[in-house]
C-alpha cells in the first residue's frame, strides 16, 4: 500500500507553545544537495516582543526555582537530546556537514548541557563571596540572574553553537529569547521540541527564525532585554552596541569574521555564567 | 435564557426592543480585532483611550496616600512625551474627599462607586444615602449597581425607579450604571437591562458592564450588545446615553479593539471621554508603554511605567 508522506511544519518555540512567525512568512530550507526540505517560519520585531513578554512571565518562577531543582532540568533536557540525537544529527547534517561530524556537534552540545546541569547548584559557591570588612559587618556578595537575554546564533554550528549561548543564560536563572542560525535554522527547531518535553517552564528559553537584518535593531533597542550574548558581524556589533548604550544593557558578542572553536572546553564554564548575572552586596550588622 | 421562556414581563419588553443575534455578534465583534492600525491612527487612539481611562482603585486596602499617587498618576501618567490626563479617578466613597484634595479644579473628574458596590445588597436607604454622602464629599460622578436581584426576577418597575431614586440623589453628578453583565447571564438580557435602564437615566449618563469583582467583565461581545442598545435607543428617542466597559481590559491592543466597536457602531460622536470610558486600572500603564514604544521606537521595559518594580 502506497503512504501519503507527512510533511512537518517547522514551528518556532516561543512561551511553551509552537508558533509560526505573526507575519504568517516562511523561508523554504533546502538541504545541501539542494533538495527543498521545509518552510522555516520567518519571525519578525513582533514575535521578537512577543517572545520578550513569555519570557517576562516565565522569569520570576524560574528564577525563584532552587539551584538543584533548575540542574534536574537542564540535565532531564540532555536525556531529551540524547533519545532524538540521531534526529538531531540529521538536522546538523542538512547544512552539508558530514555525517561523522554531525553526530560529533550532537554528542557535544549533549555534553554542554550536561555540563550546565551541573553547574547550577555550584557557581554561586565559586563567584559568591564573604568580604572581609572593617567594622561590626557581615559583608557578603551574591549573584542573582539579570533577566531576559537576547541571544544571537552563529550561523555555522547551528546546534552546539546556540546550546553554547543559551544554558550559561539559564543556568543562573536568567530567561532566553534565542535568535537561531539564518542559514541552518531547523536544529532549532528541534531543540525546541527536546525543550518542551524537559519540564524546562515554558517561556525560559524562547527559539526564534528569521532574517538576522530585520531582528538586529530590535534586539539591540528592546529595553526589557537585560544583556545580549551573541555571535555577529562588524555592523551588526556596532547596531547592537549603539542600542545596548541606549537601553543600557551589557553585551558579550564574539566576532562572526573570526573562526570560533565551539568544541573548546573555553567555550563552556562558569565565565560564560559570569558574564550573565548580576552581584548583590549586602551588609549585616552583627553582634559585637 | 430563551425569549420563549422568560417571564411574561420579559417577553414583553423584547417584543418592543428585539433580541440580540449571540452568534451574529460574535462574528462582528471578532473582525473588530482584524483591523489594522498604522502609526498615526494608532497613536491617535493610544492617546484617546488615556484620556477615556477611569483610573480605578477598588480595594479593601485602599488607603489615602494610595488615592494620591493614583490622582498624581491620573494628572500625569508619564513625565514625558505629552501624555493627557485619564478622565477620571474611581474610588470608593470613603476615600472621595481625600481625592478631592488632589484632582479639586482639574479636568480629571472624581468617580466614586456607591450603592453597596459591588452586591448593591443593601436596603435602599441605605444605598441612597451613600449617593448622596459620596455628592455632597464630591463626586463628580456615581457608579451604581442596579438590582440584579429584581431584574432576574421580572420586577423591573422596581429595578427602574431604584435606578431613578438615585438619578435623583445624584444631583448634578454624571450617572453610571453597572449593569453587572456576567450575572445577567445572555446578550438578550443585556440588552433588557440596558434598555431598562436607559429609560430613567438622564442623556449624558452612562451604562456600564460591570463592577470588575466577577469571574467574567467586559468581553468586545457584551460591549457590542450595549452599543447596539445604545445606538437603537438613541435612534428611537434622540436621546445620547454613554457606555463605559469595565475589568478585564488590561492591555492596549484590547482597549483600540473596543474604539473601533464604538467608531464602527456609534460613531465619532461618541469618540470622546463624556461618551465613552474604559474602567480599569492596569491598562493605563500598557497604553502609555506603547505611547513610549511609538514615541521613541523602542519596545519599553514595564518597570519604567510604576507597574511590576521587580528586576525582571
Amino acid at each position: 500500500m502506497t503512504r501519503i508522506n507527512i510533511s512537518k511544519t517547522p514551528k518556532c518555540y516561543v512561551g511553551g507553545a509552537f508558533i509560526r512567525s505573526e507575519s504568517g512568512r516562511v523561508t523554504a530550507l533546502h538541504d545541501a544537495s539542494g533538495a527543498f526540505f521545509a518552510n522555516i517560519p520567518q519571525c519578525t520585531r513582533k514575535d521578537l516582543r512577543n517572545a520578550v513578554e513569555a519570557a517576562a512571565k516565565a522569569g520570576p518562577g524560574w528564577a525563584k526555582r532552587s539551584a538543584f531543582n533548575r540542574g534536574q532540568i537542564l540535565y532531564r533536557l540532555a536525556e531529551m537530546m540524547e533519545a532524538r540525537s540521531s534526529e538531531l544529527a540529521e538536522a546538523v547534517a542538512l547544512g552539508g556537514a558530514s555525517k561523522a561530524d554531525a553526530s560529533r556537534e550532537v554528542a557535544a552540545s549533549i555534553e554542554r548541557v550536561v555540563h550546565y546541569a551541573g553547574w547550577t547548584d555550584k557557581y554561586e559557591q565559586i563567584l559568591g563571596s564573604v568580604n572581609p570588612v572593617a567594622s561590626a559587618h557581615f559583608n557578603f556578595t551574591v549573584t542573582e540572574p539579570m533577566g531576559i537575554i537576547g541571544v544571537i546564533a552563529p550561523d555555522d554550528s547551528p546546534l552546539l553553537a546556540l546550546v553554547s549561548l543559551i544554558l550559561p543564560a539559564i543556568t543562573s536563572g536568567n530567561c532566553v529569547v534565542a535568535l537561531a542560525s539564518g542559514t541552518q535554522p531547523y536544529p532549532s527547531i528541534l531543540l525546541g521540541e527536546m525543550l518542551a518535553t524537559s519540564d524546562l517552564p515554558g517561556g525560559v528559553v524562547n527559539l526564534l527564525t528569521g532574517l538576522r537584518s530585520e531582528m538586529v535593531p530590535t534586539f539591540a533597542t528592546h529595553e526589557h532585554l537585560r544583556a545580549l550574548n551573541g555571535v555577529v558581524n562588524a555592523a551588526d556589533r556596532k547596531t547592537l552596541k549603539l542600542g545596548a548604550a541606549e537601553s543600557v544593557k551589557r553585551v558579550h558578542l564574539l566576532k562572526a569574521e573570526e573562526p570560533i572553536d565551539w568544541f573548546a572546553d573555553k567555550k563552556q564554564g562558569v565565565e560564560e555564567i559570569r558574564a550573565l548575572i548580576e552581584f548583590k552586596t549586602t551588609w549585616h550588622p552583627v553582634g559585637a | 435564557m430563551p425569549a420563549a421562556k422568560a417571564p411574561t414581563s420579559l417577553r414583553r419588553l423584547f417584543d418592543e426592543i428585539g433580541t440580540v443575534d449571540q452568534v451574529g455578534i460574535e462574528e462582528r465583534v471578532a473582525t473588530f480585532t482584524t483591523r489594522s492600525l498604522k502609526k498615526k491612527s494608532k497613536v491617535f487612539g493610544l492617546r484617546l483611550a488615556v484620556s477615556m481611562v477611569d483610573l480605578t482603585t477598588l480595594e479593601g486596602k485602599d488607603t489615602p496616600g494610595k488615592v494620591a499617587s493614583l490622582c498624581q498618576k491620573a494628572l500625569c501618567p508619564h513625565d514625558v512625551g505629552d501624555i493627557p490626563p485619564t478622565a477620571a479617578v474611581c474610588v470608593y466613597p470613603a476615600m472621595v474627599k481625600h481625592a478631592r484634595k488632589h484632582v479639586g479644579g482639574t479636568s480629571v473628574k472624581i468617580a466614586s462607586v456607591a450603592t453597596a458596590f459591588p452586591s448593591g445588597q443593601a436596603p435602599l436607604k441605605t444605598r441612597l444615602a451613600e449617593v448622596r454622602a459620596a455628592v455632597k464629599d464630591g463626586a463628580d460622578e456615581i457608579d451604581m449597581v442596579i438590582n440584579r436581584g429584581a431584574f432576574l426576577s421580572g420586577e423591573f418597575g422596581r429595578m427602574q425607579d431604584e435606578i431613578a431614586a438615585v438619578v435623583e440623589a445624584c444631583g448634578q453628578a454624571t450617572l453610571k450604571v453597572i449593569l453587572e453583565v456576567s450575572e445577567l447571564e445572555t446578550y438578550d438580557n443585556i440588552r433588557a437591562a440596558s434598555f431598562l435602564a436607559m429609560r430613567v437615566i438622564r442623556p449624558g449618563d452612562f451604562i456600564k458592564t460591570s463592577t470588575g469583582k466577577t469571574s467574567s467583565n467586559a468581553t468586545l461581545g457584551n460591549n457590542q450588545v450595549m452599543l447596539e442598545a445604545i445606538r437603537d435607543h438613541f435612534l428611537a428617542t434622540g436621546i445620547p446615553i454613554s457606555m463605559k466597559p469595565a475589568g478585564g481590559i488590561r492591555t492596549a491592543k484590547q482597549a483600540l479593539h473596543f474604539l473601533i466597536a464604538v467608531k464602527e457602531t456609534l460613531g465619532d460622536e461618541w469618540l470622546n471621554n463624556r461618551r465613552y470610558r474604559f474602567g480599569a486600572s492596569a491598562l493605563l500603564n500598557d497604553l502609555v508603554r506603547q505611547l513610549e514604544k511609538e514615541r521613541t521606537g523602542a519596545y519599553q521595559a514595564p518597570w519604567n511605567f510604576s507597574e511590576a518594580t521587580e528586576g525582571y
